[in-house]
Order: C-alpha cells, then structure tokens, then sequence
C-alpha cells in the first residue's frame, strides 16, 4: 500500500488531521533539509512536501521564489534531491511527496525520473504546471509506477470540472485556498470554510487544504473541514531568518508544535 | 493531434487556478473568430486606425547592395504604435471586451507589446498593467513614457535576469490573483493555448496581404520569407501567408547574442532543447537540470529563452528554418538600412535584414525575398548608442 493512503486511513481512524509541510530542497542547503525533514517526520509531520527548485516558479510568491533561487544558487539538482531522499528514507516512513515544476520532471526523461523516485521511495508527485488538460502525459507513467499524482483544485475550479478532478484522485486532493500565489496570508476568504465542505461531500479522496497558511490558528477552522493542512511558505520563512542549521530546525519544530495544536480536535 | 498541439509541441501547462480562465477563454475566442460582426469591427479598426495594409516596399537601394535577389519589405513599422504587435493587441483587447474584461494585463520585452496593448486598453477603455523587466525598463525607455503617456500603469520586475522571461512571470501571478476580471493579453504566439493559435491568427493579416501586394506587383510569389523570431509572433504571421507554398522557402531568425558558443545568446531553437515553459512545451534554452538560462540578445524583443510552439514543430517537419544572427550582424543591418533606405528599423527587425543580407547575394536577381520589417528603431536609440561606443 501506498505510505500517503496507509498514513490517511490511520489518521481517519485516530481521528486527526493530516500537517503536510513543503520544504523547499536546497534551501539553504541539502543538509539542512535534511535534517528539517527528519526533525518533522520525528515529531508528528504526517505528509512531507519536498519542493523541487525552479528558475521560474509562476505559481508561487516572493517566499518560495528566493528560497528556489537561493537553492539553485546553492547547487540543488533533482539528482542530489533523489540522493538526500535516499539518505531520508533510511530513518523514516514518513510519506514524501515531489513538489515540482514539469521542465526539471521532464527534463531527463520523466519516466526515468518517476521510476527514480519510485525505488528511493517518494509516495507522490504535485506538479504545478501539468493540469486535468494534461494529466495523460503524466498520470498513466506514475499510475504504472504507484506513485500518485497529487491533484489540484482552485477556487476557480468548479462544477463539471471540479467532479472531473474528484473523480480519480489518488492519495489526497490538494485544495488550493486562495486565487493566487504561495505564501503566507494575515487571513483567509470568508467563504473558504463551505467551500472546503462542499469539496469533502463530493471527494472521495482526503482533501488537504494548502496556499496562505501559517499558523495554528488559521489552520485551526480549516482543518474542521477538511483531512488536513499544507504549510508552505510559513516554513520557509522561518528557515530563511534561521542563521545556523540548528536555528532552522528548532524554528521549525516550533510552528509545527503550534500548527499541531491548531488542528487537534480539542 | 489533442487540442492546442502542433506535434508534441504546445499544450496548456499552467496552475488549475488558471485553466477555467484559459477554457473560457479558449470558449469566447472560438465563437468570436467566427462571428462576422466582430471580424467586421476588428477588420475596420485594422484599416482605419492601425492604417492597414502596410505597405510592402521594393528596397532597390538594399537590393543593389547585395546585388542578388529583390529584396522587399513589408512595412510593419508603419502601423500605428510602431510593429506588428498592435495587429494583436486590437484583436485581444476587443476579445476582451466582449467578454466583459474590465481590465488587462500585458508582458513586454522591447516595450513595442507593452505600447500595444496600452493604446488598445484606451482604445476600448480598459484598465491596463504592463510587466516588463528592469532591464528591459532601462534600455527601452522612449517606450515606457509612452506607455505612461497612455495610461498604463508599469510594473518594474527585478527577478531573474529583469527581462522578458521574469516580466511573463510576473504576469502569470498577476493574473492568477485577478483572473476574474482580468484579461491576459499575451503578445506573442507562446503560452497556454489557444494563445499561440489566436495571436497567429490575429497575425496572419501580415502574410495575407503580402502574398496579395507581392501578386498584384510581381505576378508570383517570393522565394524566401525572412522574419525574425523571439516568440516568433511576426514570423508565424508573415509565415501564415505561405505556410502552404511548398516552394516558399521560409526562414526564422534568431538572436544569436555574443553567438552560441559563449553561451550568451537567446537562440532557442538552435541553441536550446524541448523543455516546458510559461505554458507550453517548446525549445528552451535550459541547463543540464532543467533550470531556465539567462538569455543575452541585444534585442530586448528576443531576448526570451523559449519560443513559441508552432515555431519548433516548424523547424522539426523542415518546412521553415531557423538561422542565427549576432549582435554585430545586426547592428550592421541596422546601419545598411539606415544609410541605404532612410529606414530605422528596430533592433528586433535588424535581425532579419541581416539575415536578407546574407541571402540575398546567393540568389540570382530574378529571385524575391519578402522580408518582415516588424517594426521600426526609435525606441532603440540608446541600445545602438552604447553598443557603438563600446565597440
């Protein structure tokens, strides 16, 4: 079985939401990340997002965007990314989810990239740019492979086409909060609450709701409405004020110990 | 072949966010295309405000230059605005329109697209943003005091390299925020389809009528068509005219920078390999992981480091090639022009001259050669300037 559908299945029956932190790989760098991962997974991080850099994130705000930069500046292949997994998933189970855009999945050949990161043990892929138009180029590759390919609703997504994307969805469905781009947002649209409701009634798939996100408390009425949370660039942040890779962990240890009070059913 | 794919090229890769927007888009530019009324309304504007057609213009001075084949022009330079890009620029914002957008949004890299569409949001009342890089806000300057002349708001973007790639960027977060009212009017024949389709489209009217002005003067067709290619929005246009005269040998040209070998270049096509950008799948120049590279042109038009889809399927099936010019060939072919026609052409165009220029003395002097003038040099002065002084 699948690490994310054998992770949702326990948290429905413990009756918890899932916290799903992206990271951005490489930023600062590789070690750090490494050890950012770890820390999470050890202390109760159910999903793990490990964002792949990319010159030109479109979808994402100025806070993903310098962390992508100051990850590439870095050095930060998709190869050294595959390598530090390898190195993650010998202290944990935690499922791991490859966020990306499409140019660094195909480039190389994405069958070979998703057979890859099928053997180091990534459990899903999100990739921003590919949506339902395209999901045949990429769908039947990661189907073959049992990695899932984690779809993407929008506050713009609706009617037939909401159903569409509900209708095969593997792992979870990822609710996209806001028309917008990443980052963290002081609140969140009033009507966001029924949306999310409305999405849980037709999806059969958990829906983990993501974008503006940053703490317990704005996770808090999310989570009442939905299997669980996505915190971004409220991670990224904090890393980017750290000075020292300890510093990074500890800061981020620290939001996931508030997002984890925000969503406990209390 | 799927919707919006030319061979494996193309495609609609973009956050979901957008893709309900590009649908109805895609939905409103399918019923208007064929509606008469709005051909007639687009057509009018082409004829009485843009000043269509453009002239095409036999350059004997050019030609006895190069002492081989005619060499004509069509005179994109003389629309109002400029270049060629108001041809779309009219075609999207009155699209716009009618689909009820209040406001739009443009990229732009020389600032010709940016002027463009500016001058159609006043035309049709619409409120307009144009993203264009730091770079590129330096060095085309004349053009982003037009631009504010028209009531554009400018939005200065400092990522990446500050140029055309970063201000598309831009746009797209832009739009993703507004999407609702707002339309993306994107100026060249890349991006999300049905974008390359439709600026093709609104485009073609260059080949249309060069093919008729080259019959009514002639009596045949040329044998080469040579246009510059950035996104390729000029080119597909001119090409859209002769695409299906298997002997009309057609020729894109791109920026070859510093040239290929010194890496600073923005030659996709010839330089790059198939990668997935701003929407669609393309040639791209990219590194080894698949990170999009800085591009180096001193044509700010084509200093872009995709190019639009059409374009690579064109170049894979042969039916068009795709040279390169240099800087310095380019500049040169400004300087001929100058001195030989009394025409300044914008640094974008010089690139195809130069490459006209290289053509021409291989053919014989019962040969044509249709040259795309896509637009004319005033908003270049300062680029030509330093790079005189500093060479």
């Amino acid at each position: 079985m699948n690490r994310i559908d054998s992770k949702f299945s326990q948290l429905k029956q413990e009756n918890k939401k899932a916290i799903v932190p992206y990271i951005c790989a490489g930023d600062p760098n590789l070690e750090t990340t490494e050890d950012i991962i770890l820390a999470l997974a050890a202390n109760g991080a159910d999903v793990i997002e490990v964002g792949v850099p990319f010159s030109d994130p479109m979808a994402d705000g100025p806070s993903i965007q310098y962390a992508c930069k100051r990850a590439i500046d870095a050095g930060t292949t998709l190869k050294k990314i595959f390598e530090m997994v390898v190195r993650i998933r010998k202290q944990t189970d935690v499922p791991l989810i490859l966020f990306s855009y499409y140019n660094v999945l195909f480039n190389g050949g994405f069958e070979n990239n998703v057979k890859k990161a099928k053997e180091i043990g990534i459990d899903g892929m999100l990739i921003v740019d590919v949506p339902y138009e395209e999901y045949d180029e990429v769908e039947p590759i990661l189907k073959a492979n049992d990695v899932h390919l984690i779809r993407l609703v929008a506050p713009t997504t609706d009617g037939e086409r909401l159903e569409r994307i509900l209708k095969d969805a593997a792992g979870f469905v990822y609710c996209i909060t806001v028309k917008g781009v990443t980052g963290a947002r002081a609140e969140l649209p009033a009507d966001l609450q029924e949306r999310l409701e409305k999405i849980q009634n037709l999806s059969k798939a958990p829906i983990v709701a993501g974008f503006g996100i940053s703490s317990g408390d704005m996770a808090k009425p999310i989570a009442k409405h939905s299997d669980g949370v996505v915190v971004g660039s409220a991670f990224v942040n904090r890393i980017e004020k750290s000075d020292t890779k300890e510093e990074a962990v500890s800061s981020c240890l620290e939001l996931l110990e508030d997002l984890k009070r925000g969503v406990s059913p209390a | 072949m799927k919707t919006g794919y030319y061979g494996i090229y193309g495609g609609q890769y973009v956050a979901e966010t957008l893709m309900p927007a590009i649908s109805e888009l895609t939905e409103a530019y399918k019923k208007y295309i064929n509606d008469e009324d709005f051909i007639a309304e687009y057509k009018s504007l082409l004829a009485d405000y843009v000043g269509r057609p453009s002239s095409l213009y036999y350059a004997s001075r050019l030609t006895e230059h190069c002492g081989g084949a005619k060499i004509y022009l069509k005179r994109e330079d003389l629309n109002h605005t400029g270049a060629h890009k108001v041809n779309n620029t009219i075609g999207q914002c009155l699209l716009a329109k009618k689909m009820g957008k209040k406001r739009v949004i443009a990229e732009t890299g020389a600032g010709m697209h940016g002027v463009a569409t500016a001058t159609a949001a006043a035309l049709f009342g619409l409120k307009c943003e144009v993203f264009m890089g730091a770079e590129d806000i330096r060095r085309q300057a004349p053009n982003v005091d037009r631009m504010k002349m028209l009531g554009a708001d400018i939005v200065s973007v400092t990522s990446g390299s500050s140029t055309l790639k970063d201000a598309m960027n831009e746009a797209l977060r832009n739009w993703v925020t507004t999407v609702e009212d707002t339309f993306y009017v994107i100026g060249t024949v890349a991006g999300p389809a049905p974008y390359p389709e439709m600026v093709k489209e609104f485009q073609s009217v260059i080949g249309i009528e060069s093919k008729q002005q080259l019959l009514e003067k002639e009596g045949c067709l040329p044998d080469m068509v040579i246009a510059c290619v950035g996104g390729g929005s000029n080119a597909m246009g001119i090409f859209a005219g002769f695409e299906n005269d298997a002997d009309v040998k057609l020729i894109g040209v791109e920026a070859e920078g510093s040239g290929i070998e010194t890496g600073k270049h923005a030659a996709s096509i010839n330089g790059g390999r198939v990668g997935v950008l701003h929407g669609n799948k393309t040639y791209l120049l990219q590194d080894d992981d698949g990170q999009i590279i800085e591009t180096h042109s001193i044509s700010a038009g084509l200093d872009y480091p995709g190019v639009g889809p059409e374009h690579s399927y064109l170049n894979d099936t042969k039916r068009a090639e795709y040279t390169c010019i240099k800087d310095n060939e380019a500049i040169e072919a400004f300087q001929i022009l100058c001195y030989k026609e009394g025409i300044i052409p914008a640094l974008e165009s010089s690139h195809a001259v130069a490459e006209a220029l290289k053509q021409a003395p291989k053919m014989g002097k019962d040969k044509i050669i249709l040259v795309n003038l896509s637009g004319r040099g005033d908003k270049d002065m300062l680029s030509v300037r330093e790079y005189l002084d500093s060479h």
